[in-house]
């Protein structure tokens, strides 16, 4: 049965009505036409799918939307400022690190989901999530690239203040 | 033995054999003569697998199938605005092999611009020319070329129109920058005062000249340089809209129900639950059933009300216990006997069988398809390879002519030779028609794997005789089932004879990254390592000594040098092996070195050195992506993936059970690209696959002893 279902989606307050057992992932792409969030499986086994559910990363096929009432949801759309990318979002741009690129958006909202946890995350700890992610184009060696230019880059910013 | 002269490799043969005639294609038929299936799968998917048939149908097409008909006019080709903008059209697909940025460069290049004032439109067969599809690497080969002699003819019209404005002789004009200036006068024009003149309609319909010279390597400013997807942006924020993505006014989600195996055929059903859903959409059509509703959850749920009524009648279907005898028995006459046999009184002889499993593609993004009716016309965005022949697929399927159906490819989530087909497409179309409105399909994953055509299993038989000397005096290479290509051995053996056997296909079976070159290099390679060692010769001199190909004698020293092949060689206990090959004009050779544990059984590649080489490199960051992922993709078919069924039931159709490679698969990765400006470019995204699983097969024999004879290399039972 539908019922009213508020969340924050992005920053704003979001009501929507719909089934609680819907998943967070159709509810986002169907109803409010965000479809940077992909499927991939639908069983929680590839990620294409994840966002951030108060600031922690979350396979949204698995997550049902009654699940998600009062709290907080990210996703890729809501993670570039103003104008400005995210710094994942620079770092994989800056590599070109995917090829169709149908997991990029999971796998960007994963890495910023670790650094949200920890801005001062290792390669080696945003490399361990990432490993819940495919990608079928085999991409990964330029992931790791864009993670390593993400990090080398966030160290900086925290040297220079 | 006489060593033959060096020569190089032919060029990619355009009369290759056609990439449709061996893809299991599903005959939806929705118009009256439903009975003309020829072979029923399952319901709701059936496929009409008669080569001949189909093989007939691809001659009628004639030239617009695989290579399509390409543009004939500039204006077919480019469209300038008068407000600047410069569209390239092209038939070409984007699925992140990177055509979009080569083409783009292409274009760039010819027109004399920045590559960012291209505009790339591809695939829309309502407003682009059918290039034909994309596969069989000949982007590269065929359709740069192609964009590139259109753009080159643009930029030629403008110099004529300079000339005939200013009344002075073309060698005065030059283009660059998107203006033809007259650097004496300074003045110039510019590609919009072209179209705005009164002169464009009659230049841009002029022909394309086929011999229109083109700007050669050494000269390129544009081509040669890495040049980053020109979408790049739009995906790392989520803002591409990918097929599944399309969202049209008043669209429902569709599903449709699928047998429980392959060959069962759909008795009776009872739709009323469904139909007594507000708000339900359901569909039947013979052996077709699907439902569409405002939500995929709902349509999901009027499907499992209505699946559990139906009654299916099945029949016996072979196993994947069995599968390769299953394949040796249906070749329909067995296999040849080698002509060989006996010819030479010492010879060494090995003989070997290989074997080659299913698996599936699994692109990231699985089938998916949004279909809308108007009138009679009929427009589909959808992820395919292949946009004309799907347009084709949809007219035949309801009974249309190809004008009034249009078929628009958004830059996809993948395909590696998987989606050549248009089942989807026309399931979603004919869902759309029931509902009298716009409806969007995606396959399930578990449909994917299930239903979607397989890269064909092979069993291979080869056999050759040593002579005194150590090198390969015949050779004998029946490969069954799974295709031609690269079947032909590169080395210079004194007698050969290689054949292709088709056999009787227990599932829905097609094209594959590099097709058959995956089966047919895996079995060569690694039987060639058997015979090194009964040459008791190093595999890398064995190789050597008894191959001409320069060009495939460059990337193997390459790969071996950079990989220290012959100190590393002498070490105790070396886990490495090497591979080579070549297929569609370019040429690869990998080394790699694995580790193995005992308990639990494992193989992990640690290390991968390989060259590639593919004439001149038209966007080396693009290659180095495609011979990574083509790496990467090796190493799940060489270690893992596998499709087990029994009974026509696919026994793995998911993530959990099918595993592909994940980040911490990725061994050390060293890729070294041979530049060959002096060739031209071959495509590049198939052929770095085709050295991986021998190379690990082979480390793997050398670490162990024990030879692999089949796919994915398993530990030997100690
Ligand atoms: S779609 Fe959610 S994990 Fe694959
Ligand atoms: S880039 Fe295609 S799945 Fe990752």
């Amino acid at each position: 049965m539908e019922a009213k279902i508020a969340f924050t989606l992005n920053g704003k307050p979001q009501t929507v009505s719909a089934d609680p057992d819907r998943p967070l992932l159709d509810v986002l792409r169907e109803d409010l036409h965000l479809t940077g969030t992909k499927f991939g499986c639908g069983e929680g086994l590839c990620r294409a799918c994840t966002v951030l559910v108060n600031g922690r990363s979350q396979p949204s096929c698995l997550t049902p939307i009654g699940a998600v009432a009062g709290r907080e949801v990210l996703t890729i759309e809501g993670l570039a400022g103003h104008g400005a990318l995210h710094p994942v979002q620079e770092a994989f741009l800056a590599e070109g690190a995917f090829q169709c690129g149908y997991c990029t958006a999971g796998m960007i909202v994963g890495a910023a989901g670790v650094l949200k946890e920890n801005p001062r995350a290792t390669e080696a700890e945003i490399l361990a999530e990432l490993q819940h992610h495919i990608c079928r184009c085999g991409s990964y060696a330029k992931y790791v690239k864009a993670v390593h230019r993400l990090v080398a880059a966030a160290q900086t910013a925290t040297a220079s203040v | 033995m006489k060593a033959r002269p060096p020569t190089a490799l032919p060029q990619p043969d355009y009369e290759a054999p056609d990439y449709e005639e061996r893809v299991g294609r599903v005959g939806y038929d929705f118009g009256l003569s439903r009975r003309s299936f020829v072979k029923v799968l399952g319901a709701g998917l059936l496929v009409a697998a008669s080569v001949p048939a189909l093989a007939q149908e691809s001659g009628r097409r004639g030239r617009g199938g695989f290579f399509g008909s390409g543009a004939r006019t500039v204006a077919a080709r480019i469209h300038l605005g008068a407000d600047g903008t410069i569209t390239v059209l092209s038939g070409k697909v984007e699925a992140g092999q990177g055509a979009r940025a080569e083409l783009s460069q292409a274009a760039a290049e010819e027109l004399r611009i920045p590559v960012s004032r291209v505009q790339m439109l591809l695939a829309d067969t309502g407003e682009v020319p059918d290039d034909g599809m994309t596969a069989g690497s000949m982007t590269t080969p065929r359709s740069v070329p192609a964009v590139r002699r259109g753009a080159a003819a643009a930029r030629n019209l403008l110099i004529q129109f300079a000339c005939r404005q200013w009344q002075v002789k073309p060698h005065t004009v030059t283009v660059r920058d998107g203006q033809a200036v007259d650097a004496a006068r300074k003045r110039s024009l510019t590609y919009a005062d072209l179209v705005k003149s009164n002169e464009a309609a009659t230049l841009l319909a002029q022909a394309i000249p086929r011999d229109v010279e083109l700007t050669p390597v050494k000269e390129w400013k544009v081509l040669g340089t890495p040049v980053l997807r020109p979408n790049a942006h739009d995906i790392v924020t989520g803002a591409h809209c990918y097929p599944s993505d399309i969202t049209r006014p008043g669209m429902l989600y569709g599903k449709i129900l699928r047998p429980p195996a392959y060959g069962a055929r759909l008795v009776s059903i009872n739709l009323a639950p469904a139909k007594g859903m507000s708000g339900v959409v359901v569909a039947r059509d013979d052996q077709f059933v699907g439902v569409a509703a405002a939500t995929s959850f709902r349509a999901e749920k009027a499907l499992v009300a209505i699946a559990g009524t139906a009654r299916w009648e099945t029949t016996p279907q072979p196993s994947s216990r069995e599968l390769f005898d299953y394949l040796k028995q249906n070749t329909g006459g067995g296999a040849p006997q080698n002509p060989f046999a006996g010819q030479l009184a010492e010879a060494r002889i090995l003989r070997r069988t290989y074997h080659v499993p299913y698996i599936q593609h699994a692109p990231l993004e699985p089938r998916a398809a949004v279909a809308e009716w108007s009138d009679d016309r009929l427009t589909v965005w959808t992820g395919s390879q292949n946009p004309f022949g799907c347009r084709r697929e949809l007219a035949q399927a309801f009974h249309l002519p190809e004008d009034r159906v249009r078929v628009i490819i958004p830059d996809f989530g993948a395909g590696f030779g998987g989606k050549h087909t248009a089942e989807c497409a026309v399931e979603a179309a004919r869902l759309a028609r029931a509902a009298g409105r716009p409806v969007s399909l995606r396959w399930t994953r578990a449909e994917e794997f299930t239903w979607a055509y397989f890269r064909p299993a092979a069993a291979i038989q080869a056999e050759a005789a040593l002579d005194a000397h150590g090198r390969i005096a015949t050779w004998f290479f029946i490969n069954i089932n799974s295709g031609p290509n690269a079947m032909d051995t590169p080395y210079a053996v004194g007698k050969k004879h290689c054949r292709f056997l088709p056999s009787k296909p227990p599932l829905r079976q097609g094209s594959y990254r590099a097709l058959a070159a995956t089966a047919n290099n895996f079995a060569r390679e690694v039987f060639l390592d058997e015979l090194a060692a009964l040459a008791g010769a190093d595999p890398l001199d064995f190789r050597l000594a008894q191959l001409d190909n320069p060009r495939l004698r460059a990337v193997l020293e390459k790969a071996a040098a950079e990989f220290r092949w012959r100190e590393r060689i002498k070490e105790k206990g070396a886990a490495i092996g090497l591979a080579c090959g070549t297929e569609k004009g370019s040429c690869v050779a990998a080394c790699a070195e694995v580790e193995i544990s005992r308990a639990p059984k494992k193989i992990r590649v640690r290390r991968v050195c390989q060259a590639f080489e593919c004439g001149a490199i038209l966007n080396p960051a693009n290659l180095l992506s495609q011979v990574q992922g083509a790496i990467t993709m090796g190493l799940g078919a060489a270690l893992r993936e596998e499709i087990r069924f029994a009974n026509g039931k696919i026994l793995n159709p998911s993530f959990a059970e099918y595993l592909v490679p994940r980040f911490d698969d990725v061994p050390e990765m060293d890729v070294h690209l041979l530049d060959r400006p002096d060739l031209p470019p071959a495509g590049a995204g198939e052929t770095p696959i085709i050295a991986l699983a021998p190379a690990i097969a082979n480390a793997v024999f050398r670490a162990t002893g024990a030879p692999v004879r089949a796919l994915p290399v398993r530990l030997a039972e100690a």
